[in-house]
């Protein structure tokens, strides 16, 4: 499973030079500012500093229980922060009343009025905001319209399909054109092929209504597909955020290596380190070479993150002594358009290949028990110090 | 998803019939059968005899004395209920004590089924019994605990003098006011319970979200709470009102002996006067009136179920 789906989709987003992060001049939409919130014993967040830029679609990704609704409340204004600010244009919003703040959320249990239709829930918000009936009645018809709802406005939310009540709690959030729309496990409740469509659907839905996107999600592959930019947290804290590629790429600790897809981590000692690249002696595959630049010096402990499908299998010894590891075929598990190839080296270290199955099943040259050659290219792994 | 798992209509076993049976057969025996003797006791003449009223019904006599019963039952009971001014004063009396105490219920319990729904999930365990505790002592000794609370040198009135809020004791018992006090502390397990209930499994995200689009939270009240308790509220206000219109101890004990309520006109009919045509009549009406608040009732839980919440 894992070793095909978290393949970064590039397509998704290399649309332009959209990287505010990277300009120091650009002033960002959201900012926490060391906010911290304990609940009864438990650190939910712990001391996080986080910049959103405006347009931005930016995903909250960790483990269940890690924080990351917590600190989607915060910004919502349902929960206050023991400690730090939550910026919005650079107002500080911490002691903002929720139905103040101009953010709104869509929450993972959708709560829908359930006496209320689909149109009196999308008014609901422009009606506290006092609009005149027409212009309610022309933002509402052009968000139902937007989502694909018309013909369902007289509708109560327990006449609806999942699918549709999904899609009228996004209506009812995004016909106020929040400065920001938070989206705590949108998808969490539809099934493959419809959260599939749905996260391509938000990301033209954002990018139509110009607005900032912010996700809650524990499903990677959701946050690599809609995501600019993800934040990848663990016990209260960001351990990196970055692209979903270079998350991917070039993860900066074994954690997020590990959590992010599927990936080879084979510990090691460095030898050598320098501008041109850094080697490192293991146990297990004997010498590696990559070109990454380590923050190490000789003799460090380190890891080497070798992601399945970077990694060539072959039944021939191929040239050079290092990046390359004989073992047996143990397992092969096939995945329709991939196939992962489970290795063993010696008695018990397991390394994982996944190679595209370009010819037919029966064709296939590599077999259970049979000795193998991996390879890799020296740009392929990266070391983590951490 | 094979057929044979899904029982048809046709295709029910004895027992199965006999299960469905048996609350009809209750209803039948216990609330039909009498009904019926009530409604034909309505329809008879009061007369000294022994039972107080004529004609009996003889099914032994064939279908002649059948024909002769019939023509001698009369509507006269019904006509005295509206040509007295005593019975209507008593149902205009009934009906609007009802109402009020109905509506002093609901402001008073709502808050109250409000708070339980909102304390800490362990503290609503005790709320609920503290509700429901008053229930383990008769209903007769509590009221009157009431008679001695409100007389004279009661309770009240010491408590009143002592803390030099009047000089002189109010009259309390005897009153209207004793009698709502009555009524409204009897009833109020009955406002309280239904609305708890529609109030505690409400979705917390929900006043979130009101707050979310904008809305204050005093304003999430009557846009969110209010609507989504409806059915408690309903629930709770004909629990109190249909019993409250029949109701005969409270203000005979509490009450003046003025003005009566038509439990008490009743109960002075039969017992007093030995009327039991005229005592059966009122009893009729009174259900007739009390019909429409319970095909109400009937009609809002139906609805709810159909919808499946
Ligand atoms: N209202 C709360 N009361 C007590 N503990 C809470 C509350 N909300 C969250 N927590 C705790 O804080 C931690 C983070 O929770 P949460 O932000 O919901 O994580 P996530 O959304 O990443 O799964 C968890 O350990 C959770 O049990
Ligand atoms: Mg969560």
């Amino acid at each position: 499973m894992n070793g095909r789906g978290n393949r970064p989709d590039n397509s998704a987003r290399t649309r332009g030079p959209f990287a505010p992060w990277t300009d120091p001049d650009a002033l960002p939409l959201v900012r926490f500012e060391a906010v911290s919130k304990h609940f009864a014993g438990v650190t939910a967040v712990d001391a996080l500093t986080l910049d959103i830029y405006p347009g931005e679609f930016f995903a909250l990704l960790g483990p269940s229980g890690c924080g990351k609704t917590t600190l989607l409340r915060m910004l919502a204004g349902f929960q206050t922060p023991d400690a730090g600010r939550v910026l919005l244009d650079g107002t500080d919003i911490t002691d903002v009343a929720a139905h103040r703040r101009p953010v709104n959320m869509m929450f993972q249990s959708y709560a829908l009025f359930p006496h209320l239709t689909v149109a009196g829930n999308v008014a609901f918000g422009l009606k506290q905001d006092g609009l005149p009936k027409d212009e309610i009645a022309a933002r509402m018809a052009e968000m139902l319209r937007l989502l694909r709802l018309e013909g369902l406005e007289t509708r109560k939310p327990h006449q609806l399909s999942g699918g549709q009540r999904q899609r009228v709690a996004l209506a009812r959030a995004l016909v106020k054109h929040p400065r920001v729309l938070l989206l705590d496990e949108p998808l969490a409740a539809l099934d493959k092929k419809l959260r599939g469509e749905t996260q391509f659907e938000l990301m033209r839905l954002k990018e139509r209504l110009g607005l900032t996107f912010v996700i809650v999600t524990h499903d990677q592959e959701e946050a690599m597909t809609v995501a600019n930019r993800i934040g990848v947290m663990n016990h209260g804290r960001l351990i990196q955020v970055a692209t979903p590629s270079e998350i991917y790429e070039q993860p900066n600790s074994r954690w997020v290596a590990d959590f992010i897809g599927d990936v080879n981590l084979i510990e090691g000692r460095i030898v050598k380190a320098d501008a041109a690249g850094t080697t490192i002696a293991s146990a297990s595959v004997g010498t590696l070479r990559t070109a990454a630049v380590a923050d190490a010096r000789p003799g460090d402990a380190v890891a080497v993150a070798l992601r399945p499908e970077k990694i060539r299998i072959a039944r021939d010894m191929p040239v050079g002594d290092v990046n390359r590891v004989e073992g047996e075929v143990w397992e092969i598990g096939y995945l329709g358009d991939f196939s992962i190839y489970k290795v063993r080296l010696g008695d018990a270290f397991v390394i994982n290949t996944a190679a595209a199955n370009v010819t037919r099943l029966i064709e296939r040259p590599v077999g259970i028990g049979d000795r193998v050659w991996l390879t890799w290219a020296a740009d392929a792994g990266v070391v983590l110090t951490q | 998803m094979t057929p044979a798992t899904q029982p048809r209509a046709e295709a029910r076993s004895w027992g199965q019939r006999l299960v469905i049976l048996i609350p009809y057969l209750w209803l039948i025996a216990f609330f039909l059968v009498p009904f019926l003797i009530v409604f034909k006791i309505s329809l008879s003449q009061y007369a000294t005899a022994q039972p107080p009223y004529l004609p009996q019904l003889d099914i032994t006599g064939g279908f002649e004395t059948l024909r002769e019963f019939v023509s001698e039952l009369s509507f006269a009971g019904y006509a005295r209920l509206v040509s007295d001014s005593l019975y209507l004063s008593s149902y205009g009396r009934s009906l609007a004590i009802a109402l009020a105490s109905t509506a002093m219920l609901l402001v008073l319990g709502f808050p109250i089924a409000y708070g339980m729904a909102r304390a800490p999930r362990q503290w609503q365990g005790v709320l609920f019994m503290l509700i429901v505790l008053p229930f383990w002592t008769s209903f007769l000794i509590r009221v009157y605990a009431w008679m001695t609370i409100l007389q004279r040198d009661g309770l009240l009135n010491q408590a009143l003098l002592a803390l030099g809020i009047v000089d002189t004791p109010p009259v309390w018992i005897s009153t209207d006011i004793a009698i709502f006090i009555g009524i409204v502390y009897t009833y109020l397990p009955f406002m309280v319970l239904p609305i708890y209930a529609t109030l505690e499994r409400m979705d917390e995200s929900l006043f979130e979200a009101a707050a979310d689009l904008g809305c204050p939270r005093w304003k999430a009240f009557w846009l969110v709470t209010v609507p989504l308790a409806l059915p408690g509220i309903i629930a709770g206000s004909l629990l109190c009102f249909i019993p409250i219109v029949g109701e005969f101890v409270i203000p005979d004990l509490l009450g003046g002996s003025g003005a009566m309520m038509i439990g008490q006109t009743l109960w002075l009919e039969f017992f007093g006067n030995r009327d039991w045509p005229a005592a059966s009549a009122v009893a009729v009406v009174l259900l007739a009136l009390l019909i429409v608040p319970l095909v109400l009732y009937q009609h809002v839980q139906a609805r709810r179920l159909e919808r499946g919440d």
